[in-house]
């Protein structure tokens, strides 16, 4: 079970970082890159979870002293999840400009870096 | 190098990565085990503090510097894309086309939900110390539910409900404001950043020191951005033209 949690978010990471590379078109690119992050989120989230444990957040339902999952990884998940948000929006804008620029969005058609 | 030996450093390379990553997992606490040891100490500090939710507690009182961190990547980012899709010089701006046909149900849906989701993501801001929330998520919230005005309407509908001028103030005084509340915590002696402000009753609005008050902060920050974001991609869809070849010199 341990092999098959954290081994969904590695495998997703491996074929986002296969998708850059063998990519032909920079939108799929953008996306690949999107999709590794989304590893690195599930593998941050398996590490953090407890069987039987609920989300940690106190309340009337569940008081101070009830079982909750780890809620370090999670932060760091939720701003990494924004932030990356941006950054896709970023790497986004320049897409649209080189593809205004060269006219082309394949990666292999783009050779010389023009001034 | 051409395609296939691109193919076949990469394969070389995430061979050696994945048997990296076997080697670490057979290593690992099992999944699902009750071995969590910065858990345990982050809910001590945040019970505490009298912040019921402990993710907002770590992202704005435990460990508020990194969120200041994150929040200048936003906002960075930002500045970058809206520079990258300004128009050229080469480029104009036209009118956006008005209207097309839309569903009388889509309208009617949109203008309804569009007050609801407001609201919805303010109180994710504002009760982000008490209930699942907080700034970054409130924030999306609040930007998305205002492009329900592009969904429902036209562009235009959208243009009017967005000077963009006080969105980019907005950006800037959501990061000011966490600024401000850092220097606030180092003027009262305990640190950048640090809680300063009384930690009140546990599950009382008005509670946790400045849990809140970086919430809201970032909340109008992470709104702000997103709003000018896709400001800049609507504009460069739907206005900027390449200018024709007689007005070029």
């Amino acid at each position: 079970m341990s092999l098959y949690a954290y081994g969904v978010g590695i495998w997703l990471v491996l074929v986002g970082i296969a998708g850059v590379v063998r990519s032909r078109d920079l939108i799929h690119t953008v996306v690949c890159v999107s999709v590794a992050q989304s590893g690195t989120y599930v593998v941050l989230l398996a590490v953090g979870y407890q069987r039987g444990a609920v989300a940690p957040i106190f309340g009337s339902s569940s008081p101070p002293g009830t079982p909750v999952v780890d809620p370090v990884v999670q932060a760091m998940a939720l701003t990494d999840i924004v932030v990356s948000a941006t950054v896709t929006a970023l790497l986004l804008a320049l897409v649209i400009q080189v593809a205004k620029r060269h006219g082309t969005v394949v990666p292999d058609e783009l050779h010389a870096l023009r001034g | 190098m051409n395609r296939t030996a691109r193919l076949v450093v990469f394969a070389l390379g995430a061979g050696a990565l994945a048997v990296l990553f076997v080697a670490a997992l057979l290593k690992m606490p099992a999944f699902g085990a009750d071995v969590h040891p910065y858990r345990d100490a982050t809910m001590i500090a945040a019970l505490l503090r009298r912040a019921p939710n402990v993710v907002t507690s770590i992202n704005f009182d435990q460990r508020g510097l990194d969120t200041f961190g994150e929040e200048t990547i936003l906002l960075a980012s930002v500045v970058g894309a809206t520079t990258l899709l300004r128009p050229g010089s080469d480029e104009r701006r036209r009118t956006p086309p008005g209207d097309g046909r839309m569903l009388h149900a889509t309208r009617l849906a949109g203008y309804v939900l569009l007050p609801v989701t407001l609201i919805v993501g303010a109180d994710v801001v504002v009760h982000g110390h008490l209930t699942p929330g907080g700034g970054f998520q409130g924030g999306v919230v609040l930007a998305t539910g205002l492009h329900l005005a592009y969904v429902a309407g036209r562009y235009p509908a959208l243009r009017r409900l967005r000077p963009l001028d006080w969105y980019e103030y907005g950006e800037a005084t959501g990061m000011g404001a966490v600024v401000a509340l850092g220097i606030a915590g180092l003027v009262a002696g305990a640190g950048f950043l640090a809680n300063i402000l009384p930690t009140g009753i546990f599950g009382s609005l008005v509670s946790a020191g400045t849990v809140p008050l970086f919430s809201v902060a970032i909340g109008i920050e992470v709104a702000s951005g997103v709003v000018v974001l896709l400001a800049g991609f609507f504009e460069q869809d739907l206005a900027v033209r390449l200018r024709p070849k007689e007005d070029v010199a």
